[in-house]
């Protein structure tokens, strides 16, 4: 199944801009005990400094390739266009940005790479390794509270919440897209 | 002032103090406008209209509980609870511009005739010194304002003069099984009345299904009373946010300021002709007890001693299931077809209920997709298995005002401005769990008629509150019997209203938003009249 331009315009009109009330994010300073790893990295993006706009993308397409079911396609394309209006200079992108760069120091600590040249498997490991797959989310949590609610729950919350991701699951219409007051009276097709 | 706040300095020469900014305060506000100089308090912020979605991000996602949508909590919010039922009074609750109608749900019916007199039909609870009769021009006054989308196909429900101003939402497809075993069991379904745009109306677009309604209705369609509060403004109405009123100043027979502080610490007294008190079912009457003085030694207006007494809400009922084929749930966020048929055979024994057939069984796939340690193929597998099958009916129950329901102040605790926080001392009583079986019994007999495998059931034992804050203020003919008058001016201040469900003797098991809106209106009407010829 294709997610295409209208279900990236959808996910971000049931999200919308991330500025605002969304969330108050307190920056990250220390990195001691929350997984962050070795400075050692290749691309330049790696350490304090903040990620670029490109790795940031990169490594949440990513790390979507491993989170979507395996029948969805244009993965990149809806993830890129998704981040359009989510990486905006809130305080939420900011969340974003510093969980990716932190998720990105792990994988060079503990893979010698960052997260986008990882294979889907290494991938799916260091999220679980981060222990993403079982923290509950938390905007100013650890660094696995974090990584659940920037990148896992925010790339989760972008498909589901749209009208292909909600046809995965048979319903057309997902909470917090707004699409309508047709397909509630529709039955079974 | 500090650079960039809002001057939150009194109004010179006011002719009405309107504390709240919820419905009925932002009624009386629109209604009296165009002709007085109107001032509206309200304890908390004035909300930007542009966040919505972000709130509605805050409200699927797991890590922000109900009240942090709408920033409810902290020590502004403190309270206690000290009855046999913890009262979760901030998940039930909105301060600030627009008030409770922020979050609620939107369903807007009509009491029925006999809720007016409860005592003499049913032989239990207080009759309201006014009769269906009496509000009945208000209620449709209050469906225009609202915009109101429903149908007359409702043989139950109380005589009504016209249409709704817009037409019901169509039945829902799982509304379409319901029906068929219900018309087994000789049920009647029916439309229900929702304040929600079926199609353009007053400005606000028809809803577009976002099925978050509660808490947050990103699109507007959904009624909440920012808009009477906008036109109040246009109007030349002035509206202070964060301006938490701690006390009513007073002589004998009127009130002369409210007293509230401000963020920047300051203290301010608003004067004004009139005084109407739209705080809520907790807060107006916290307000009048903060309001105490060697006159009024036991609280303000509260000669009768029922300030704070009789604390009533609406008692969930439900149950629900899964069938084996699908019912297309979650795709809209409100109720569609309702049924009225067992409220009046209500007596002694067994109160009102009204019962719901819901459109939003079961999980939201969304707020599944973020919960769990599974992604990829294995979370899309979870969130099939969990969706599409799910059936529930819910429903509404009727309290009866008791004596050891209520709400008073907490000696041991203050809030952020010093005041002593509200108790919330909430009984239930027996009829209401009677009810509440009852209730369960019709919605088994549907459930089971249907075919459904029964998962849940919210029974006495399980049930909860609706959030619907009601009687604490009750209104009565007799001055040692209630707080205020028919027309909800307190017996004890000459120009002093209170515009809330704080003045509902006996509370039905309707949804009050619509009658505190109509009582608003009226109360509104009274004020204007006094204004013009007594105050």
């Amino acid at each position: 199944m294709e997610l295409t331009r209208r279900d990236a315009a959808a996910a971000l009109a049931a999200v919308g801009a991330t500025g605002g009330v969304a969330v108050a994010v307190r920056r990250v300073t220390d990195g001691a005990d929350d997984g962050r790893g070795a400075t050692d990295a290749t691309d330049g993006d790696e350490g304090e400094a903040p990620p670029s706009e490109a790795t940031v993308r990169g490594s949440m397409a990513a790390v979507a390739a491993v989170l979507y079911p395996s029948e969805v396609e244009g993965v990149e394309a809806f993830v890129d266009r998704f981040l359009d209006g989510r990486l905006d200079g809130s305080a939420h992108a900011e969340g974003v940005r510093t969980a990716v760069g932190e998720l990105d120091d792990a994988a060079r600590s503990w893979y010698d790479a960052p997260v986008a040249a990882l294979s889907e498997s290494e991938r799916d490991r260091l999220l679980r390794e981060v222990g993403a797959d079982v923290a509950d989310e938390d905007p100013e949590g650890t660094l696995a509270e974090r990584v659940r609610y920037y990148v896992v729950n925010e790339l989760l919350l972008a498909l589901y919440a749209s009208p292909t991701g909600g046809e995965l699951v048979g319903l057309e219409n997902p909470q917090g897209h707004p699409g309508g007051t047709e397909s509630y009276r529709r039955g079974p097709r | 002032m500090s650079a960039g706040e809002p001057d939150r300095s009194p109004v010179t020469n006011a002719d009405v103090c309107v504390v709240g900014a919820g419905p009925a305060g932002a009624l009386v506000a629109d209604r009296l406008a165009a002709d007085h100089e109107v001032v509206v308090l309200d304890a908390g912020p004035r909300f930007d209209p542009a966040d919505r979605l972000a709130r509605q991000e805050r409200a699927i996602r797991p890590s922000y509980d109900r009240p942090d949508v709408w920033d409810v909590g902290g020590e502004r919010d403190a309270h206690a609870n000290s009855g046999e039922r913890v009262y979760p009074l901030n998940h039930a609750r909105v301060k600030g511009v627009g008030g409770s109608t922020l979050h609620w749900q939107g369903m807007v019916m009509r009491l029925h005739e006999d809720d007016f007199n409860s005592e003499t039909e049913r032989g239990v609870g207080a009759d309201w010194p006014i009769d269906y009769a009496d509000l009945r021009p208000y209620y449709a006054a209050a469906e225009r304002e609202l915009g109101v989308a429903g149908a007359s196909d409702n043989p139950y429900a109380p005589p009504r003069e016209e249409p709704h101003p817009m037409p019901a939402f169509e039945p829902s497809y799982s509304d379409s099984l319901f029906a068929e075993a219900c018309e087994e069991l000789g049920i009647d379904m029916h439309s229900v009345p929702n304040a929600r745009n079926s199609e353009a109306y007053d400005g606000r677009s028809a809803c577009v299904g976002y099925g978050t309604c509660q808490p947050v209705c990103p699109a507007g369609a959904k009624y909440d009373a920012t808009v009477h509060i906008e036109r109040a403004e246009e109007q030349g109405a002035t509206v202070i946010d964060c301006a938490a009123v701690g006390r009513l100043e007073h002589d004998a027979d009127r009130v002369t300021a409210a007293a509230y502080a401000t963020p920047d610490g300051e203290e301010h007294r608003q004067t004004a002709d009139a005084f109407v008190v739209a705080c809520g079912g907790v807060e107006t009457p916290r307000l009048l007890l903060l309001s105490e003085s060697d006159r009024y030694p036991d609280g303000l207006a509260n000669s009768s001693g029922t300030v704070g007494k009789f604390f009533m809400d609406h008692l969930f009922a439900g149950v629900g299931g899964t069938l084996d084929e699908p019912t297309r749930q979650n795709h809209v966020g409100f109720y569609t077809s309702a049924c009225d048929q067992f409220y009046d055979e209500a007596d002694e024994s067994v109160g009102p209920f009204k019962l719901e057939f819901f459109n939003y069984a079961g999980p939201s796939p969304v707020e599944q997709a973020l919960t769990g340690d599974d992604w990829g193929d294995a979370l899309l597998d979870r969130l099939r298995d969990g969706y599409g099958t799910h059936v529930a009916m819910g429903g509404l129950v009727e309290q009866l005002p008791r004596a050891d329901s209520y709400v008073g102040l907490d000696p041991d605790r203050t809030d952020d401005r010093g005041n002593p926080v509200p108790e919330i001392h909430w009984s239930v009583g027996d009829r209401a769990l009677r009810t509440i079986e009852r209730a369960n019994e019709v919605q088994r007999s549907v459930l089971e008629a249907l075919g459904a495998d029964i998962e849940w059931v919210a029974g006495p034992d399980a049930t909860g509150p609706a959030y619907h804050h009601m009687g604490t203020t009750r209104m009565s003919a007799d001055p040692d019997a209630g707080v205020v008058d028919a027309d909800c001016r307190t017996h004890d201040l000459d120009n002093c209203w209170i515009a809330s469900s704080a003045v509902f003797p006996t509370s039905g098991a309707m949804n009050p938003t619509l009658t505190i809106a109509a009582l608003a209106l009226r109360a509104a009407d009274d004020v204007r009249e006094r204004l013009t010829h007594t105050l």
